[in-house]
């Protein structure tokens, strides 16, 4: 526009001064100067890469990077618990009649041994779900709350609840989508399928039974005999609460498992954890 | 302002290339790791309990 304005003689006042100087700025320094324009495009196209890098943490990479962070945790505290184990075992003979490492022609089962409530956040237990993968356990932790327990740890055990073997009803409740999305797949679970509870003292063995939405104010779920107002606990439950639909807060998906054994530690992990049986 | 921070690197222009992108991977592993986790406690509501 300024090229063709300025040979024309459009300005008869003083051309010769005017225009060479303003072309000759514009060809030594052809946009040097970062307008202001310039530089508040250049910072909307980087919020908008930032935003869809969000997205795409929060739906995909977060979950890749928080649910294999989970399993080495919970593995981790396996492998932990086995070690304190063994070293008991090494430190009074007497008192383990099974040699730990050589499996047992059988499931050996005992009265489950009954855990004290755990503190906020303190890990007691880990899942395993085999129809979810060899590869998946969570650890399991006291309270519910999102800062400190399902965010950071994954599985958190409703205070209040019985535990792991215990009359009643142990109630657990994680993600469903984002942080590692513990129960993410927990309308996938067949009738029959085990629910491992690792502790110190062994596992757990519960069987899945059925599922259930329910509105988020639907408390009953965690009653000793699920939804069951004034009746006396008559059975060992388990019950797994998480959002649904996926990443809606409408309601939630409750997952309810009965127990079936109790492995302890000296018997060396049960065959539920294989999935086979 | 990008054109900027080009300028502004040393050597030739592999070197400033090279420098870039490990400035982009720490800049993504602050936010995968800090930032996103931050925000999204704040911005993403979720509830898996009942109450």
């Amino acid at each position: 526009m300024d090229d063709a304005a300025t040979p024309e003689g459009a300005g008869p006042d003083a051309p010769e001064s005017g225009a060479p100087k303003r072309r000759s700025a514009r060809a030594t320094k052809p946009r040097r100067r970062a307008s202001v324009i310039g530089v508040l495009g250049e910072l909307l196209l980087t919020a908008g890469v930032v935003m869809l890098l969000y997205v795409g943490w929060q739906l995909w990479i977060g979950d890749v990077i928080y649910g294999a962070e989970r399993s080495a945790q919970a593995q981790e505290q396996s492998e932990q618990w086995q070690q304190q184990y063994e070293e008991q075992a090494a430190a009074s003979p007497s008192a383990t009649p099974g040699t730990p490492g050589t499996p047992a022609p059988a499931d050996t089962t005992a009265d489950p041994v009954i855990l004290p409530e755990p503190a906020d956040a303190e890990i007691f237990g880990i899942m395993h779900i085999p129809r979810f993968g060899p590869d998946y356990q969570v650890n399991i932790a006291g309270g519910i709350t999102r800062p400190r327990t399902l965010d950071p740890i994954g599985i958190g055990h409703y205070p209040g609840t019985q535990m792991p073997g215990e009359m009643g009803n142990f109630a657990l409740a994680a993600h469903r989508t984002t942080w590692g999305k513990p129960f993410n797949r927990i309308a996938d679970l067949h009738v029959g399928d085990a629910i491992v509870i690792e502790t110190p003292d062994g596992w757990y063995t519960y069987r899945f039974r059925t599922l259930e939405y329910v509105k988020p104010s639907a408390v009953d779920v965690l009653l000793p005999v699920p939804q069951a107002t004034d009746v006396a606990a008559n059975g060992r439950y388990l019950t797994m609460t998480s959002c649904s639909p996926m990443y809606s807060l409408a309601e939630r998906i409750v997952a309810y498992s009965i127990f079936d054994s109790f492995t302890p530690r000296s018997a060396g992990a049960p065959s539920s954890l294989n999935g086979t049986a | 302002m990008y054109a900027a921070l080009w300028r502004i690197l040393p050597g030739p222009w592999w070197v400033r290339v090279l420098i870039l992108v490990i400035l982009a991977a720490a800049v993504l592993y602050g936010l995968f790791f800090y930032a996103f986790p931050w925000i999204s406690e704040i911005v993403n509501p979720q509830e898996v309990t009942v109450q």
